[in-house]
């Protein structure tokens, strides 16, 4: 076997006393894509930041073609040959292919101007490797991201790069782009440079990449030839679960019996969007929860988004309480009786400065108030109610909502849904970041609702919560709903079997 | 970490005052108020009072529409030129009298107002453009209007009465107009269903457009009410000095910003207080009143450039003092 590009092993690191990484390892040889897989949390990006000298390592050694090394800053990567494609762009929207090409390494004439013409030469050669042909003046920012991203990489691959990492570069990009930037991933690697290919996508890596290494609590528990593994075993590795187990729940016949009797209060049929979300069958009851399984990317989140009307849906029918509906904002939805309490509380959810009162309230405001004046005296009563009912740790409640722990802004939140009375709420990773204690006080509190006849979509990466709590679950993968599996009945390794086996597996429930 | 019991209680009564960070302007203005009635003589005087009342009605009432305007995360920097084109227009209707010439001021202000709506909202422009296109037409009409020239109210009808008599000896009648415009602002934000969207629109945009909340009809609201206070201001302006000035207002929208900062309100939106936006505009009033007679006192004398440069650098203590007390509180979140 030749020698390897690098060698990271018994790499250690600490946040404030917090192990990141236990034990990390990683190898790559020269001219090899090597994927880098796990969950979220499990130290990938700690890793790559440690190999690209963002962070400094705690423990453990580093070898750069055989010899230690100590990559103190992200120049000093670059300067051994370690070049990074975020998934966030960094180049120059505003500026030419050519300026974003050569930025930082202009090509000067004698007396220090630059050469323009051997610029333009340079970024023409650059991009003829991959294949592309672009108008060289023209504003980076008017192509298409596909296209800025190969940019990128061609800026990357200019400047003796011998290791290239790519963290989720398909994330944006449509099955076409995906193939063109694989056919530029496999002229790199002819050339000889190295790949790191860090993808949430699992059967990405088995079109590109030559080697894996699985990663789990910042250790490393895996390494093999991509050749020599199966997708199941790849996700038993990510979760630390036997896959000769998860193999056998697969073939145990699941019960298909209809649990729920309530009346279908939701019905989607072959609804896509337009984003990611290919082809959703989904049917709630009332009284029922209906799990929504996947792995990152798989379109849980899009699939609420497009029943929500936050995006716009390309195809297929949507039923809300047996009629069709077109939903295209949210005040749609939230008039067909639908709530959505989203993933990112930061982001989509708490307004920071208003106190716990305005923001329980928000989104009742219209049945609070007559002629748009605020009936102040009954808004207290119900955020009393909420209050006591939810258990909000508040000192009182008009303190700012951003005082409050992660747990006690989620309740606010989920009350602000409560209290419109919903005939179906959509939970997006509802206990995320939340402690153990609030957690079950909230999965009651769903619990609570869902006996007096609401209905309950819920979106988790926690196979215990969708196990524990749905009474049905469907799996998603790739934006398509795959299959549903009825409790009790829904085992761990059956569930993990049914989201990483391909659709068409004899063994399990079709989705219809 | 702050003396966590104590302010549970204070919360809810702060609140309407503005609460914690904009308590700074509060105490800044009882400061100066105190340290002017004991140098000054006739500080207190009923004259100094009403006058500067009467003055400073005008940046009361364009701070209070900026102060909306911000919550939501936005700018009007078209308040100064709309109340100089408002206050032309007033001139030029002044011999219909009030009932006629008050509207048409007002509704000048408003039309521009939803000029700046329109292209906010409809046309997606970022505030401070749209609002800098309609602050140089505004300015631009008042001088094609005016042709260039002061224009002189019509003395015999009742116009000027609104900018120059008072109740009793100390109240202007502009305070009390201004005070009621406050007093609006006020109650839309601490207790309608508009007020909260406003100020979730400048929070947390996503959020607010999540919960189905009617946000642009709030960017609508914000824009028509700073336009309706910059026109009334102007209506101000022709009735208290007796004439249209279409040169006047020059950098008002400046002033208004200031003191809509120094209440406390955050520039990103979100957040805010209207009293504590009032008191910054007195305070800002309040030094150059005092520099006024610091002059008088024939100690020193100062020119009214420096007088700008001191108000500058008052600005900026007071943001600094809030910052400073601002930041305990930021790192607790």
């Amino acid at each position: 076997m030749a020698e390897p590009l690098l060698r990271m092993s018994g790499i250690t690191k600490a946040f404030a006393g917090v192990p990141a990484l236990r034990d990390a390892s990683l190898t790559i040889l020269p001219g090899e894509v090597h994927a880098l897989v796990g969950q979220n949390g499990a130290g990938k990006s700690t890793l790559i930041k440690i190999l690209t000298g963002v962070y400094r390592r705690d423990g453990g050694e580093v070898l750069w073609q055989g010899r230690p090394v100590d990559l103190r800053s992200p120049r000093d990567a670059q300067g051994v040959g370690i070049a990074t494609i975020y998934q966030e762009l960094t180049l120059v929207p505003q500026r030419t292919v050519t300026e974003n090409i050569v930025l930082g390494y202009e090509p000067r004439k004698p007396w220090g101007a630059i050469d323009w013409r051997a610029a333009d030469a340079r970024a023409r050669e650059v991009l003829s490797r991959f294949g592309i042909e672009l108008d060289l003046h023209r504003p980076l920012g008017s192509y298409p991201t596909a296209i800025q991203q190969l940019v990128a990489i061609g800026r990357a691959a200019s400047m003796d790069t011998r290791l290239l990492i790519m963290d989720e570069p398909t994330s944006s990009l449509d099955e076409r782009e995906v193939e063109t930037l694989f056919g530029v991933i496999r002229a790199l690697k002819d050339r000889g440079t190295s790949i790191l290919y860090v993808s949430h996508f699992l059967d990405e890596l088995f079109q590109v990449c030559d080697g894996v290494t699985i990663m789990r609590d910042g250790r490393t528990v895996g390494e093999t030839r991509i050749a020599d593994t199966t997708k199941l075993d790849l996700i038993a590795g990510m979760l630390g679960r036997d896959p000769d187990e998860i193999r056998a729940a697969g073939r145990t016949q699941l019960s298909t019996d209809q649990t729920s009797t309530g009346p279908v209060f939701l019905e989607a049929k072959g609804l896509s969007s337009d984003r990611r979300l290919r082809k959703l069958d989904l049917e709630v009851r009332a009284g029922e929860i209906v799990g929504l399984a996947g792995l990152l990317g798989s379109g849980r989140t899009e699939a609420a988004r497009a029943v929500f009307g936050l995006d716009k849906v390309t195809g297929g029918t949507l039923r809300v309480g047996g009629r069709e509906v077109r939903i295209n904002t949210p005040r749609d939805a939230i008039d067909a009786g639908i709530a959505f309490l989203t993933e990112d509380r930061k982001v989509e959810g708490i307004i920071p400065d208003l106190s716990v009162r305005e923001n329980l309230t928000l989104a009742l405001l219209p049945r609070l108030s007559r002629m748009g004046i605020v009936d102040e005296a009954r808004e207290r009563q119900i955020v009393d109610g909420f209050i006591k009912a939810l258990g909000i740790r508040t000192a009182d409640m008009d303190q700012p909502i951003r005082e409050l722990s992660g747990g006690n802004q989620q309740k606010v939140l989920l009350g602000r849904w409560l209290a419109l009375e919903p005939k179906l709420l959509i939970l997006d990773e509802p206990t995320r970041g939340v402690d153990v204690g609030a957690k079950l006080e909230i999965q009651s509190i769903i619990a609570k609702h869902v006996e007096q006849g609401c209905a309950v979509l819920l979106i988790s990466s926690e196979f215990e919560e969708l196990i524990e709590g749905a009474h049905n679950i469907v799996v998603l993968q790739d934006g398509r709903s795959v299959r549903r599996l009825n409790n009790p009945g829904v085992t761990e390794a059956s569930l993990i079997h049914a989201i990483a086996e391909p659709p068409d597996d004899p063994h399990m429930e079709a989705a219809e | 970490m702050t003396a966590q019991p104590l302010d549970l209680n204070l919360r809810r009564y702060m609140r309407p005052l503005g609460g914690g960070t904009h308590l700074t302007v509060w105490v800044a203005l009882a400061l100066l108020i105190l340290f002017g009635a004991w140098r000054y003589d006739n500080f207190l005087s009923a004259y100094n009072i009403s006058s500067f009342l009467q003055y400073n009605s005008m940046f009361v009432l364009i701070s209070v529409g900026m102060c909306l305007v911000i919550m939501t995360g936005g700018i009007d920097l078209s308040v100064g030129a709309v109340a100089a084109l408002s206050s032309v227009v007033a001139a030029l209707l002044s011999a219909r009298g009030l009932v006629v010439a008050l509207p048409a001021g007002v509704l000048t202000g408003l039309v521009a107002g939803a000029i700046n709506a329109g292209l906010i909202v409809g046309l997606r422009l970022p505030p401070f453009m749209a609002t800098l296109a309609t602050m140089l037409a505004a300015r631009g009409t008042s001088l094609v209007v005016s042709d260039r020239q002061a224009v002189s109210v019509d003395w015999t009808s009742d116009f000027t009465g609104l900018g120059m008599n008072k109740i009793g000896p100390i109240l202007p009648w502009t305070i009390v107009v201004a005070a009621a415009v406050v007093l609006v602002a006020w109650y839309i934000l601490e207790r309608t269903s508009l007020g909260r969207t406003v100020l979730a629109v400048g929070g947390n945009a996503e959020a607010a457009h999540l919960m189905g909340l009617k946000t642009s009809r709030a960017l609508v609201f914000v824009y028509l009410f700073s336009g309706a206070c910059a026109g009334l201001a102007g209506v101000f302006l022709a009735s208290g000095y007796g004439a249209g000035q279409p040169l006047e207002g020059q950098g008002w929208e400046l002033a208004a910003i200031a003191s809509v900062v120094v209440g406390g309100t955050l520039l990103t939106g979100g957040m805010g207080s209207v009293p504590a936006t009032v008191a910054g505009a007195l305070l800002f009033g309040l030094v150059f009143n005092l520099l006024n007679f610091e002059n008088g006192l024939g100690v020193i004398s100062l020119s009214a450039y420096w007088q700008s440069v001191i108000r500058g650098a008052f600005l900026l203590i007071v943001i600094l003092l809030q910052v400073r007390l601002a930041r305990p509180a930021a790192s607790k979140a």
